[in-house]
């Protein structure tokens, strides 16, 4: 999973959503662990603004 | 300056944070609350109602947090029908900036400390025993020791986490909302309405509360699974569009509430979870401030109770579960049940609760007549949960 920094307000919804525990907000900056994702697309769904896409983090 | 160890340290200035470290301290413990932000209460991520009566026990009512009184809501139903409910003023749009650093204020006053720009980064552990919490203030990693740990951290339960409890929700117990400030607009600050039905936003609802006659949080919450193909925005978008199109919009907020029953550990050695953190919110309504600030004064309470007889694992703490699940764990328990069966039914649901709520003359509203009124249109599930929702938003004469 990808997230766009530019559009992301940090607002943690995809934390609560994650099964697997790989999505972290630490510093103001949300991060996702792509080695322990396992792709269910929860972060995507819940997210309100879209800010996450399919795909690696560049 | 910072103690070496507390009693106890609360994660998350927010209500339920400060509300947990007040009547900790206020029982005797030494409490340290860690807050990520640079003051509580910012961002704002609420739409800000709540009841007088549920606010009440916990601080003094000040003008200075509340931003109208509202005597009404209005219910538009699908079908385009409106009902009003009326409730004597007995409600709050708040301005929870001030309303969470009051909270905050209180609970230092009882000798809670506060460190604010502290994210929490970990919890400490030594000998399998959670003994500290880890955290970044402003540039500096430090630590923190104590025996017990209050996960206060919100939706995301980060706190909850680290001290292996699964915080996760299903999506369909979410709900992804988007809130839009608008100015230039025409409302009555007495009035909170509500928009149902799938069109507006499906699995959950439009509100309007009002912040003054020209001014109001306007939001939406969608359920998680039904977001996907169009967002909560594109929802809202339309909707402001349609029925604000001159408003202006002076603040933007993103967030998730949950739609879920109480976590099922909220509690384990050296640690307790209140407020989102432990998904102490009404499935309903998705109110959480007061639900939040009464599991976190009873967390607080046992939390001083098990510093005093040194006993700080879970068979002790869990008396914290069980006196939140007496007192509201298992009605929210049966609401969420109401709202798993209410989300597999159509738009005629909603358009029978205002048919209902219309029949109801102005001052005879009441939960008694409600009741009335519903027995006699019958569908039990419809009556419960106007009676839920009407309840838990407001108090009724």
């Amino acid at each position: 999973m990808k997230i766009n920094r530019d559009v992301c307000d940090i607002c943690g919804t995809c934390v609560a959503v994650c099964p697997v525990d790989a999505i972290v907000v630490s510093e103001f900056r949300v991060n996702i662990d792509n080695e322990k994702c396992t792709n269910c697309l929860n972060c995507l769904k819940a997210c309100p603004i879209k800010a996450i896409t399919e795909g690696d983090q560049c | 300056m910072l103690k070496e160890k507390y009693d106890v340290v609360v994660v998350g200035a927010g209500p339920a944070g400060s509300v947990a470290a007040r009547f900790a301290a206020e029982n005797g413990a030494s409490v340290l609350i860690l807050e990520r932000d640079r003051e509580p209460g910012i961002p704002v991520r609420c739409a800000e109602g709540v009841s007088h009566n549920g606010i009440e026990p916990f601080i003094k009512i000040d003008k200075r947090w509340i931003a109208s009184q509202i005597d009404v809501a209005k219910l538009h139903a699908p079908n385009g029908e409106v009902a009003n409910m009326y409730n004597n003023g007995t409600g709050y749009v708040l301005e929870r900036r001030i309303f969470d650093t009051s909270l905050c204020e209180l609970a230092t006053e009882y000798g809670a400390e506060l460190i604010t720009k502290a994210d929490a980064l970990d919890l400490v552990w030594e000998n399998n025993r959670i003994t500290g919490v880890k955290f970044k203030h402003i540039n500096e990693i430090k630590e923190v020791k104590c025996n017990i740990v209050i996960g206060a951290d919100g939706v995301e339960s980060r706190v909850g986490r680290w001290a292996g409890i699964d915080t996760s929700v299903a999506l369909k117990d979410i709900d992804t909302c988007v809130q839009y400030t608008l100015s230039n607009i025409d409302v009555s600050k007495d009035t909170c309405e509500f928009y149902f039905g799938k069109e507006v936003s499906p699995g959950g609802y439009v509100w309007i509360f009002p912040k003054s006659d020209h001014t109001a949080n306007v939001g939406i919450g969608v359920a998680g699974h039904l977001a996907h193909k169009k967002g909560p925005k594109e929802y809202l978008d339309e909707f402001v569009e349609e029925n604000f199109p001159d408003a202006q919009v002076t603040y933007t907020v993103y967030g998730g509430v949950t739609t879920a029953a109480t976590l099922k550990e909220i509690v384990k050695d050296n640690i307790m979870l209140v407020g989102d953190a432990a998904r102490q919110v009404n499935p309903i309504t998705g109110g959480g401030i007061v639900q939040g600030m009464i599991a976190a004064s009873i967390a607080g309470k046992v939390a001083a109770e098990a510093v005093k007889k040194n006993k700080f694992n879970s068979k002790f703490l869990k008396k914290y579960r069980k006196i939140w699940d007496k007192k509201l764990g298992n009605t929210q328990k049966t609401m969420y049940k109401m709202k798993e069966k209410f989300m597999t039914t159509d738009d005629t649901r909603f358009n029978k609760i205002v048919e209902i709520c219309q029949k109801i003359p102005e001052d005879e509203f009441s939960v008694k007549a409600l009741f009335t009124e519903a027995v006699k249109g019958d569908p039990k599930l419809m009556l419960e949960v106007a009676k839920a929702f009407v309840a838990s938003k407001m108090k009724l004469k």
